[in-house]
């Protein structure tokens, strides 16, 4: 165990016990829709917020664009666990890396970290990402695959929504969009997801980077609510379960509950 | 390691490997799940009955707006969600032997010989099954709301009450809850029509539908809600949400 990495000791009985008929757990995947693009001055990113366990709904409002850098954000999709934890350790490798360097994470140092990462667990960590960033260099945008590999593009996108959010982009996407039109573009992208996927809901996230900062706009836009509030509300009234049996038991301190507002105001300096 | 009574190796190959397997299944089915819930209630003068409008494969949708209801008269309906191609298939035999009966017979079809006619229809495609999960429901011949829930293969009961397809799991411990469903193991047998009255049950299917479209993903778009009386049958659609 001091090697670290994952431990793989119980794949063979598992291989053994799914042979014998025995199914395995299912994993929460982000049945998703994430996107990016780059405009005139950085990036925007954007993601849906449902998560999906097979065909119901695990989360409607989750978050998908994970923080790496002060400047960089990435969107997953794929397995959820691998997608939060790939995020995560990237983004503290690079924490330590600012500490060490006393400079700035760049999205090509991110884009490395992840696909060695990734092309060393063969796929096994199924994470599909859109990583976004303002460097030195200027705006970065790029997919990475569970497999490893990577793509560097003006626009993208990932998930089972991907072909829908893409139709959107290619009618749309020409270079050097303002800000609004490059968030707008992105929110349509998404919505034609979220409506057309049904492995995608809900609402519509949004980060925009620049050289000058961050813009993260969760929620940028809530889609849907309910269509119907029941008239006849249930109550169940006192009772329904009813008390069969009651015992108090007396602890061994003695404490005082007084409700109300206290005499004096708590010293806090 | 010599002696590892089992192989390693990816589980998801070993599966797919023709040579692996003892009998090669085919990679092609003739079958699909398109998803769909369907809900009936009966109550003592009245049957609701209620059908989810969106038509999907996998993870896409097809049509936001079919219906899974066969309404052969104003007192007798027919819901089939599972795989479309069938549900239009049995439900063209349907249509054709209720016409038939009414020739033959010289008087309209009941909710009870409906239900034993879907029943046998069902089940002479025992060994290649109509992938449908069926509801009969209607008035019977005293007015009574009545629904049947059936398998596949044509196995059927008369209820209550009774839920259908991809929102079943979702809806069936809600109604069971609301409409007070007698404990099937209780002695003398208890009455399983709903007690409630009309509007209160159309609340309760409505919402039955808006709380499933929330959580599963094949449930959506909206849901056409038939109500049959004595005075007639109405219709309702109530929209859901489109994601």
């Amino acid at each position: 165990m001091t090697q670290g990495g994952f431990a793989f000791d119980l794949c063979g009985r598992n291989t053994y016990l799914e042979r014998r008929g025995i199914t395995p757990p299912r994993f929460t995947k982000t049945g998703t829709t994430i996107a990016g693009l780059i405009f005139k001055d950085g990036v925007v990113l954007g993601a849906d917020t449902r998560s999906t366990s097979d065909t119901t709904v695990a989360d409607k409002n989750c978050e998908k664009i994970h923080y790496i850098a002060p400047n960089i954000y990435c969107c997953g999709a794929g397995t959820a666990a691998d997608t939060e934890n790939v995020t995560g350790m990237i983004s503290s490798t690079l924490e330590l890396h600012r500490y060490a360097t006393g400079r700035g994470s760049r999205v090509i140092t991110a884009l490395t970290l992840l696909k060695t990462h990734l092309f060393k667990y063969q796929g096994h960590v199924s994470a599909a990402l859109v990583l976004g960033g303002v460097d030195f260099n200027g705006p970065h945008l790029f997919t990475v695959y569970p497999h490893g590999s990577t793509d560097s593009l003006p626009y993208c996108t990932m998930g089972s929504g991907s072909l829908n959010a893409m139709a959107v982009f290619e009618d749309g996407y020409k270079e050097d969009l303002t800000k609004e039109e490059g968030m707008d573009l992105v929110t349509r992208a998404i919505r034609s997801g979220i409506f057309n996927d049904l492995g995608s809901g809900s609402n519509v996230d949004l980060c925009i980077i620049t050289k000058d900062g961050v813009e993260y706009l969760r929620n940028h836009q809530r889609l849907q609510d309910k269509t119907y509030e029941r008239k006849f509300p249930v109550k169940y009234t006192p009772g329904t379960a009813p008390v069969v049996r009651e015992k108090v038991f007396k602890l061994g301190v003695d404490v005082a509950v007084i409700e109300g507002e206290p005499e004096e105001a708590m010293d806090t300096t | 390691m010599a002696n590892v009574a089992y192989q390693l190796g990816s589980s998801a190959f070993a599966a797919n490997s023709v040579h692996s397997a003892p009998h090669a299944h085919p990679s092609w089915s003739p079958y699909d799940n398109n998803g769909g819930t369907c809900v009936a209630v009966a109550g003592n003068d009245y049957c609701i009955v209620a059908s989810s409008t969106r038509l999907s494969t996998g993870f896409s949708i097809l049509s936001r707006d079919v219906s899974m209801v066969l309404k052969l008269s104003d007192k007798l309906m027919i819901l089939s969600p599972g795989f479309q191609a069938d549900a239009n298939t049995l439900h063209k035999v349907l249509q054709q032997r209720y016409i038939r009966y009414q020739f033959d017979h010289g008087r309209p079809l009941s909710v009870s010989a409906c239900a034993q006619l879907l029943g046998n229809t069902l089940y002479y495609k025992r060994f290649f099954p109509y992938y449908t999960f069926n509801i009969c429901a209607g008035l019977d011949e005293e007015g009574k709301g009545a629904v049947y829930s059936y398998d596949a293969i044509g196995s059927h009961e008369r209820s209550g009450y009774a839920v259908q397809g991809s929102g079943k799991d979702l809806i069936q411990p809600v109604l069971d809850n609301q409409l007070k469903a007698a404990s099937p193991l209780v002695l003398p047998p208890e009455n399983w029509m709903s007690s409630l009255p009309l509007d209160q049950a159309v609340d309760l299917v409505r919402d039955a539908f808006v709380s499933a479209g929330e959580r599963d993903i094949y449930t959506g778009d909206a849901v056409e809600i038939y109500i049959m009386t004595k005075e007639g049958t109405k219709r309702e659609v109530l929209e859901l949400k489109k994601d």
